[in-house]
């Protein structure tokens, strides 16, 4: 079942000037088209003014189509009157964490949510701390939201969400703003809510390696979904990835490098683990060829040719500084 | 242009129940045209140390020498230090203020004296060194897109043209395209202008790519203050304070724990690619002989 | 020094006074501080003086802690003190140069200064006591008959609340824009008054922006979180009175009477 389907979606920013006319318009989503499954873990990719923060607000009804519509759980946004139950529906955590807490105690920003949509008081007690257990943030609940590393706001946000019972949460590059341990924090989280409750969830950032666990990996450029898949799929198009100006994680970069350079290590690696298993292969016990991993024999080839393939980034004016780099880690592995 | 301090405290609110000490007993001297990445946890007390170094923030007790001279001293010309000691704040483009871009950037100049031909070409100069273009000097800096913003807000330091450039996570919140950006600048910067340079980030990764040694505060006290190669052999403990090595170095590390004669105390995909391909090549060559 | 403000922020520990009902701690508050003025006696200030010092015991919170909030206005106090002290016509005690101290004077000043030193004391005793957000609403309910006559009551406590919640962070921010602007070169320490006005330029413009931007957000955080005004609205912590707070009235109207006697002591 779909919890969320966008089709065809086009919008445009535009900015106007004192007489309310139209100076310019800028694109943000060009037919626009994506299906996500009840209770998947789906991870947004995308450069900024990809639209991933566009497509973000369209699900929330904070903005609507110019053209195509959004449906969370069939209800359609551009109904006035279902616009709080798909609040209610589909939660949203944004990037700032400052900027999204309004209750001056964490208990009580939790409470915001339930609270405008007229829960009976008893049920939101219940609410804020079945919601604050969940993100476990349940000794916090007195504190001053102020005093909370950015990690624990975040999880406080999200905690804000949960205690609207959704089906689905998005998050905005909840990340983006924190320390690697709060961004673990946040991550780990956003996975137990997704494992244990089976709370759907859209995550968009710019962090690859938060896409690693993901059950599925969506890449946006121009306003519209470009690569599609699990991240293994997704993560063993490196040269793709490149060209879209983002960034793969470490141990698959240098999974690829070392294939490039001529080892039969096969593509699509994500974890740490799984490398170390390749090379030690290669490198100690068994002979060659001895790399039996079904699910790459087919895509290798393919790969082979990707990597040559010349002519993927050239119209991009900010190329040289792409194969600079590129240069540097070729010749370091020959 | 070496940096010098010694025994550097900082105590919040002392002499109250809720004293707390930022940075603790902090000695260390950087050398000429340096890359050093400061890294630590949030409120290990990077920000404080950092906002010490040009005198934004007096020591509760210690030493800091700049060329020599002690900056606390009487008669010090603060000014002057805060132009040959950038400091770039986290987020800085949430300073600019100014209409144009051309005018913001030649904020600091002016602050330091130049007249309003020299802000100038000091303000284009920066502005080229961080790959803005002429048409954007008479736009407004809030047209620009994130990255383009944080360029120009360094710009606005780098116009003071210091010796020694202190940046605070200049990559945060980035994108990674704005990020690379941001980072091969500053690289270049450095290799160009041979600018000693501070960097404070989150991120092992791009510390290991760039830095020439790496000084860790945990706590308020520098643990380590070394090559990225030695201080990364430190991983486990570094994994302890809450930091992470690269996950390069933990692949290493395990692979070594399995028997492999590898350099466990890399940090970049380059360097991690060249050590198992030299045993691939070893091991090809064997098998045919 | 901003830090050290004490009024206005929330000290969480769990008393009795906490978890009062707002509406019992602002009148009392209000009522508190309209008895100062009803006593002229030494007596009557030792009664509201040990009356402070009991709260503040029930309430848990260190002396300390309250003490440290009166530095802040430890020269509104000074001033006050030697206005009251110089000023009063009456019998000379003592000269210092062309100021003469007098016996009423140095009665009044004592006063003032006692009087001042409580009810700063009283009035942070509530805002340690009471979460804003708890404050608002017991604003919100006990003025929620002006809604009769078209107040926007809701909509003005959650304004103080979102504001009480942003002014930290304000603060945070502009002293983070200052230093930022010091690095470059920024001075707002020297120069006459137009300089210095100009001088707030480089802070002023980045503050409203980002106020702007913050509000642009929240705006929206709280659209996402179904936020569409007071209608309907339910609440975590809805307000009802219950024993403790009668008994709570009824140790006010106590603490009244002594008070007003004391005034014939």
């Amino acid at each position: 079942m779909k919890i969320i389907d966008a089709v065809h979606v086009f919008f445009d920013y535009m900015r106007k000037d004192e007489n309310d006319k139209i100076e310019e318009i800028s694109p943000a989503l060009s037919d626009m088209n994506l299906e996500i499954e009840k209770g998947s873990f789906v991870c947004v990719l995308g450069h900024n003014g990809s639209g991933k923060s566009t497509f973000a607000k369209m699900v929330n009804g904070l903005l609507l189509p110019r053209e195509g519509s959004v449906y969370v759980a069939d209800m359609d946004t551009a109904d006035d009157e279902l616009l709080i139950k798909i609040r209610e529906t589909a939660g949203m955590v944004f990037q700032n964490p400052d900027n999204q807490i309004i209750g001056n105690i964490v208990e009580e920003d939790v409470a915001f949510g339930p609270e405008n949509i007229g829960v009976p008081t008893a049920e939101i007690r219940d609410r804020v701390d079945e919601a604050l257990e969940a993100v476990n943030m349940t000794k916090y609940k007195d504190r001053s939201p102020g005093k909370l590393s950015g990690g624990q706001k975040q999880r406080v946000a999200i905690a804000g969400v949960m205690a609207m019972k959704p089906e689905c949460i998005i998050l905005d590059e909840p990340t983006a703003m924190l320390d690697p341990k709060g961004r673990k924090d946040v991550i780990r989280t956003v996975r137990e809510l997704n494992k244990r409750d089976g709370i759907t969830i859209v995550l968009i950032t710019h962090y690859m390696e938060e896409a690693v666990d993901a059950d599925r990996v969506v890449v946006m450029d121009g306003g519209r979904v470009v690569m599609d898949g699990t991240p293994r799929e997704i993560f063993s198009r490196v040269e793709e990835l490149k060209a879209l100006r983002l960034d793969v994680p470490q141990i698959t970069e240098l999974a690829y490098e070392l294939r490039k350079a001529g080892m039969p290590v096969p593509c699509g690696i994500l974890r740490k683990e799984e490398l170390e298993e390749v090379i030690m292969e290669l490198l100690f016990e068994g002979d060659k060829g001895s790399c039996d991993s079904t699910d790459t024999d087919g895509t290798e080839p393919d790969l082979g040719t990707d990597g040559t393939e010349p002519d993927l980034g050239t119209d991009r004016p900010e190329q040289d500084l792409d194969t600079d780099r590129e240069d540097k880690s070729e010749g370091a592995c020959q | 242009m070496s940096i010098k301090a010694e025994g550097l405290t900082y105590i919040y609110q002392a002499g109250t129940a809720m004293e707390s000490y930022a940075v603790r007993d902090i000695s260390f001297e950087t050398k000429d045209g340096e890359f050093i990445g400061l890294i630590g946890h949030t409120g290990s007390g990077k920000s404080t140390l950092i906002q010490q170094l040009n005198g934004l923030i007096k020591p509760t007790s210690g030493k800091i020498y700049y060329n020599g001279e002690d900056i606390h001293s009487e008669g010090y010309d603060m000014k002057r230090l805060r132009q040959r000691v950038g400091l770039v704040f986290q987020y800085p483009e949430y300073q600019l203020f100014e209409t144009d871009v051309l005018t913001d950037v030649k904020f600091g100049p002016k602050n330091m004296g130049m007249s309003d031909i020299e802000a100038e070409e000091a303000a284009k100069r920066a502005l080229k060194l961080v790959g803005i273009g002429e048409d954007f000097y008479k736009r407004s800096p809030f047209e620009l897109s994130g990255g383009q913003k944080r360029r120009a807000a360094i710009a606005g330091v780098l116009a003071m043209d210091p010796e020694v450039l202190i940046l605070d996570e200049p990559a945060a919140g980035l994108d990674p395209l704005g990020k690379t950006e941001i980072l091969e600048t500053i690289a270049r910067l450095h290799r160009e202008r041979n600018n000693t340079i501070i960097m404070v980030s989150h991120s092992m990764e791009d510390v290991a790519e760039y830095a020439d040694r790496i000084m860790v505060l945990d706590d308020g006290k520098l643990v380590y203050f070394d090559s990225p190669k030695e201080v990364f052999r430190h991983y486990e403990e570094l994994e302890k304070m809450g930091l992470s090595a690269p996950q390069i170095t933990y692949l290493m590390g395990d692979l070594k724990k399995r028997g492999l004669q590898v350099d466990d105390s890399v940090g970049t995909v380059a360097e991690a690619c060249r050590e198992i391909l030299r045993l691939w090549k070893e091991k090809e060559e064997k098998s045919a002989e | 020094m901003i830090r050290d403000i004490t009024i206005g922020q929330y000290y969480p520990t769990d008393s009795v006074i906490h978890r009062l009902d707002p509406r019992v701690k602002l009148a009392s508050t209000m009522l508190f501080l309209i008895s100062l003025f009803l006593t002229e006696s030494i007596v009557g200030y030792v009664f509201a003086g040990a009356a402070l010092l009991a709260v503040i015991r029930i309430s848990r919170i260190p002396f300390k802690y309250i003490v440290r909030g009166l530095k802040a206005v430890v020269i509104l106090l000074f001033i006050s003190v030697s206005f009251n002290l110089f000023l009063t016509p009456g019998e000379e005690i003592f000269r210092l140069g062309f100021l003469k101290v007098t016996r009423e004077g140095l009665r009044t000043a004592l006063y003032m200064a006692v009087r001042l030193i409580y009810l700063i004391i009283g009035s942070s005793l509530m805002t340690l006591t009471t979460t804003p957000n708890q404050l608002t609403d017991g604003l919100e309910k006990s003025l929620g008959f002006l809604n009769k006559v078209h107040v926007p009551v809701h909509e003005i406590a959650m304004m103080m609340s979102i504001a009480l919640r942003f002014i930290p962070i304000l603060i945070e921010e502009t002293d983070k824009i200052m230093k930022a602007q010091m690095a470059r070169g920024a001075d707002f320490d020297t120069g006459n008054l137009m300089q210095r006005a100009r001088a707030m330029v480089p802070i002023l413009v980045p503050l409203f922006i980002s106020a702007f931007r913050r509000a642009a957000d929240l705006a929206q955080a709280m659209e996402a979180r179904c936020y569409h005004g007071g209608a309907g609205r339910t609440k975590l912590k809805p307000l009802r009175y219950e024993r403790r707070d009668y008994i709570a009235y009824l140790l006010v109207a106590l603490y009244l009477v002594v008070m007003v006697v004391t005034r014939w002591l």
